[in-house]
């Protein structure tokens, strides 16, 4: 049974440390906020993969699919706040530099 | 088997192709073709409705909130940003050994897994678990997209304020 698991996961496995990898890639080696938001969303996506991964070898796809929806809609929100947060530094510093936001005042 | 590998290599090079790519443009269409992928993923793992859901809204809303959010924004690249890139490139090289070395510690590990139980009647049904048994989940749905509306509300009125 494991071995039979380990065989059919291993690939998507390695594909969700990847996209951890290549999210946490974006994040560090930008320097504009809305490519940062970007690389949170593929880390976003790594997660659900994981939770869907999970839920199948589980034997409960059901349960789990109920977790994903519930995390599609909070990450929409957050998507949706942090980037009026970015349209808002924006109209500040004319730039999407994420140089300009270190010096935050109190 | 075979075609799981080909679709979560093309995974993997939507994702890397999102964050190489120099255009922002270019990037928010590779993060839908990434949501597009890994729906894809979801239906052969057995989860419809979410892939669903991963395809109308991560696709679909997501996108559009980027590309709008980009046309608002004028995200010129000077030469300057551009090197600075290319350095932090070659500054993070260490990332994949890091992840690599965990993985080989991690592999030493012995971790206990119980047996999978099978789920009980009830929970086979997406509909009856999201509605009967998750209903705290489905109030903090609720709960996050209100305090959500209300950010991007009061985000837009200091906005306006700050034209006045």
């Amino acid at each position: 049974m494991y071995v039979e698991t380990f065989y059919t996961a291993w690939p998507f496995v390695i594909c969700i440390v990847m996209l951890f990898i290549i999210g946490i890639y974006c994040i560090l080696a930008t320097l504009n906020l809305i490519r940062a938001l970007i690389g949170i969303e593929i880390l976003i996506k790594g997660v659900t993969l994981l939770l869907v991964l999970v839920g199948f070898h589980a034997g409960r796809p059901a349960l789990t699919q109920s977790l994903v929806l519930t995390f599609i809609v909070i990450e929409v929100v957050i998507m949706t706040v942090a980037v009026g947060v970015v349209l808002g530094i924006h109209n500040h510093h004319k730039s999407l530099d994420a140089r300009n936001i270190r010096k935050l005042k109190g | 088997m075979f075609i799981n590998l080909v679709i979560l290599a093309v995974l993997i090079a939507a994702a890397l192709w999102t964050v190489l790519t120099r255009s922002l443009l270019r990037s928010a269409i590779g993060l839908a073709l990434t949501s597009v992928v890994l729906a894809i993923v979801m239906f052969r793992l057995n989860s419809p409705l979410a892939a669903v859901f991963e395809l109308s809204v991560c696709a679909g809303l997501i996108s559009v909130l980027f590309v709008s959010s980009i046309s608002l924004t004028q995200p010129l690249e000077q030469p300057a940003k551009l090197q600075h890139m290319k350095d932090r490139t070659g500054r993070f090289w260490y990332l994949p050994v890091i992840m690599l070395a965990v993985g080989v510690m991690l592999s030493f590990v012995k971790i206990k897994l119980t047996l999978p139980v099978l789920a009980p009647e009830i929970e086979k049904d997406v509909r009856n678990v999201l509605w009967n048994l998750r209903q705290v989940d489905l109030l903090g749905q609720i709960m996050i997209l209100l305090a959500g509306v209300f950010g991007v509300v009061m985000l837009f009125r200091e906005t306006r304020k700050d034209v006045r």
